[in-house]
Parts: C-alpha cells; sequence; structure tokens
C-alpha cells in the first residue's frame, strides 16, 4: 500500500470540509473494497476521511412502511433488523448473503453502492426497490444513481448519508454467487409497491445493474413465476468472463427471476 | 505517523505506526501477539479474524488507526488463565486442525458464531459461518464437529450457571 494520511471525521460536514482540502482524497466506510485495492495498490488516495466515527449516518428507522438506512449501517445490522425484517425482509436476505460474516460486520451499504462493483448485491435492492440515495446535498432517484460500471451520479466530494425507500407490499432477491468470491454472477431484485412492479438484475450487465423491462412488463400483468415463462432475456449487453459467458449468464438472469419470485411469494 | 491506542485482551497499548500499517501488522509487529496470522493478503482466508468492538473482523483488511479507540480480543485473549477456551478445547479433542495455520482465524470466528448465535447452530449455519475462513488440510468436517461440540459445551454450561 502506498502511503496515506488518515484523518477521522465526527460529522457529516467535518467530513466533507476535510475531503475538499485534500489533493487527492477519498472517503473510507467499511474500507472493504477500499482498503483490499489499496493493498493491492490499484488505488492511491492521497488522504482518507473515515467516516465510521459519525453518528448521524448510522441506524435503521422505520416508520410506518417508509425506511431510512444509515449509509454507514454495516450489513451485519441490516441483516439482522427485527424492524426491517417486519416490512421488508427481502433486504435483510439480501444483505446477509453478502461476502462473509467478517465482511459484512464491517462493509456499509453507502461503501457498497458508491463503489459500485457490477456484481454488488446493495445496487439491485436499491435499483429494485427505486429507492432513493439521501447525500449531503441532494436526494437522488436509484433510477438516476447508477451510470455504469463503477460508476455513479455522485459528484466530487459528494457523500451519501442515507437510503430511503418505502417499504414494498412484495420483494425477493435470489443470486447465483461465484462459488470463489460469492460475488452475483447474476442476482435479481424483483419487487411489487405503491410505483408498480421492479425488476433489477445485477452480476451480469456488461454496464452494471440495470432494470429488465420485459420481465417489468410481464410481472405487472400477472405477479407469478409462470408469467415469466416465455420472457427472453437477451444475451447482448451481459458480461461475459472466464466465470460465465453473456449466454451463460442470461440463462441465469431468467432462472434467478424465477427464484426472486418464488422467495417474494 | 499515527499514534494507535487499543485495549488489546483487556490491556491498553498504544503505539507509533504509519497511517497505512494494517491492524493485522500492528498486532504482530507492534505488540508482538503472532497468533494472529497473514494467510493470503487478499482479504480471503480469514486467518487474521480478530475480533473488534465485539465482532470478528479481518484484521488485514483494516488500518491500525481505523481501529484505535476500539476493543480488540485476539486469539491470545481467549486463554488468559491457560486453561483453553471451549472452542479451543474442542478443537483438540474433534481434530479441528492439522498445519494449524488457519486456526485462530477459525477459533476467533467460531466463538464469534457462539457469542451471536450459540445455542441455534447446526451444520448448516456453521458451515455458512465459516464462509470467510478458507481451511487447505481439514476438509471442514471436523472443524464443524468441534464448533458443534463447543457450541453445545458453552450452551449447557450457560445454563448450569443460569440455574445456579
Amino acid at each position: 500500500m502506498y502511503a496515506t494520511d488518515y484523518h477521522r471525521a465526527s460529522s457529516v460536514q467535518e467530513a466533507v470540509n476535510l475531503l475538499s482540502s485534500r489533493p487527492v482524497g477519498k472517503y473510507l466506510a467499511g474500507g472493504m473494497t477500499l482498503i483490499a485495492t489499496m493493498k493491492q495498490r490499484l488505488a492511491a488516495p492521497s488522504d482518507l476521511v473515515d467516516l465510521r466515527h459519525i453518528p448521524d449516518l448510522k441506524g435503521i428507522a422505520v416508520e410506518g412502511r417508509k425506511v431510512r438506512i444509515g449509509a454507514a449501517t454495516p450489513h451485519s445490522d441490516v441483516a439482522g433488523s427485527a424492524a426491517l425484517q417486519a416490512v421488508c425482509p427481502a433486504i435483510c436476505h439480501l444483505a446477509g448473503r453478502i461476502g462473509d460474516p467478517h465482511v459484512r460486520h464491517m462493509g456499509t451499504i453507502g461503501g457498497s453502492i458508491a463503489n459500485n462493483d457490477p456484481a454488488a448485491d446493495y445496487p439491485a435492492v436499491v435499483l429494485g426497490l427505486g429507492a432513493t440515495v439521501v447525500t449531503d446535498r441532494r436526494s437522488i432517484p436509484a433510477d438516476d444513481f447508477f451510470t455504469g460500471l463503477f460508476e455513479t451520479a455522485l459528484e466530487e466530494g459528494e457523500m451519501i448519508t442515507a437510503v430511503t425507500f418505502e417499504a414494498p407490499e412484495k420483494a425477493g432477491y435470489a443470486k447465483f454467487d461465484n462459488p470463489a468470491s460469492r460475488f452475483a454472477m447474476a442476482g435479481v431484485f424483483v419487487s411489487r409497491g405503491a410505483d408498480g412492479v421492479r425488476v433489477a438484475v445485477t452480476g451480469a450487465g456488461a454496464d452494471g445493474v440495470f432494470r429488465h423491462n420485459g420481465m417489468e412488463a410481464a410481472l405487472a400483468s400477472s405477479w407469478s413465476s409462470d408469467a415469466l415463462a416465455n420472457i427472453a432475456v437477451d444475451s447482448a449487453g451481459m458480461l461475459s468472463d472466464l466465470h460465465a459467458d453473456a449466454e451463460y449468464r442470461a440463462n441465469l438472469v431468467k432462472v434467478m427471476a424465477k427464484r426472486a419470485m418464488a422467495a417474494a411469494g | 505517523m499515527a499514534k494507535v491506542t487499543l485495549v488489546v485482551n483487556g490491556r491498553t497499548v498504544s503505539g507509533e505506526c504509519e497511517d497505512r500499517m494494517l491492524l493485522v501488522h500492528f498486532i504482530r509487529e507492534k505488540l508482538g501477539l503472532t497468533g494472529t496470522h497473514v494467510g493470503c493478503d487478499t482479504t480471503q482466508c480469514g486467518a487474521c479474524v480478530v475480533h473488534m468492538d465485539g465482532r470478528s473482523v479481518k484484521s488485514c483488511s483494516i488500518l491500525a488507526v481505523q481501529a484505535s479507540g476500539s476493543t480488540v480480543t485476539t486469539i491470545e485473549g481467549l486463554a488468559p488463565q491457560g486453561e483453553l477456551h471451549p472452542v479451543q478445547a474442542a478443537f483438540k479433542e474433534h481434530h479441528g486442525l492439522q498445519c494449524g495455520f488457519c486456526t485462530p482465524g477459525m477459533v476467533m470466528t467460531a466463538v464469534d458464531m457462539i457469542n451471536h448465535h450459540g445455542g441455534n447452530l447446526d451444520e448448516a449455519s456453521i458451515r455458512a459461518g465459516l464462509e470467510g475462513n478458507i481451511c487447505r488440510c481439514t476438509g471442514y468436517h471436523n472443524i464443524v464437529k468441534a464448533v458443534l461440540a463447543a457450541d453445545a459445551e458453552m450452551a449447557g454450561a450457560g445454563r448450569r450457571q443460569a440455574a445456579e
């Protein structure tokens, strides 16, 4: 790892100020991707601004059907939240299958979506619920947030503070994980809520997480696994690598969508 | 340079290190606690697992300065009086190790599992809980047996304690 300077912020404003005064700074949440990347010298930020000690960024609030998850909330807290389990068990299931227990104790929802790894789980639930990404300066709808491989709508120095959403009537997630890394080779999140049906796919798209319009239309007219039987998932635009080629991933997307529907009930 | 202060195995310790120093290297090189191992250095193998503020973490993927102010338990902290912790005793009894390199991480992971889900563990949940720990000798079967036995032993001890 190259040399770096560490700073610990105790408030959102302090973190924003710290980062803006440094040459090439990065926010550090759980660090489960960033530290590993720095160790491999694939990233070399001059400064790190640690967000783990900012009280405003932590915790899960559920009021009626409205949910707010602080950006620095670790995956294990989301997985084990009784309040979330009561209104949206699918997000608990998803969070409980990210990485391994030790990674889930450190990794955060804000860190995951800011990184926007094309095989990460959280982008699927954020897009699949039509959630809102709240930052230190604005609110960004999920549909506008994820813009490509490891790319988001975040501006320079902008910090995610929370993810908010309306709990869906039904939701489910299924992923086919890479047997070595446990990242998704295809992961599908389905939901039905006030704004209709959403189907978000992670791990498979060459441009990262995306919505599948064909499956959304089919499930909007009939909310059942059978409704997906005649849907064709196009392999164009799918990732193709040594783990799985595009055709295989396209097939996985359909299979995972059916399993997600079975989980959603 | 950063000043790092931790409570490690019940003792408050401080040391100076570069900001980029990993917690595992701080534990091994600055504190001389070499029971915590570095296996892969790529956040995959779990040989470096310690507890930080009561949760299992991979100390190769956390900066020492990030951990500053927290309470850390390493494998050395499990048996302070020299008597094996029930999980260590179960690993010995059930031959849950061969070369032993992964064992500190396995044991710390098992203790975390039992601390948080004790009494409710079964083979499937133990195997899922060991997801972040790699062993190249045992094939995991005896590790799973050891964790099951330790869980039963510790749940029994808890019930005995509650009854007294």
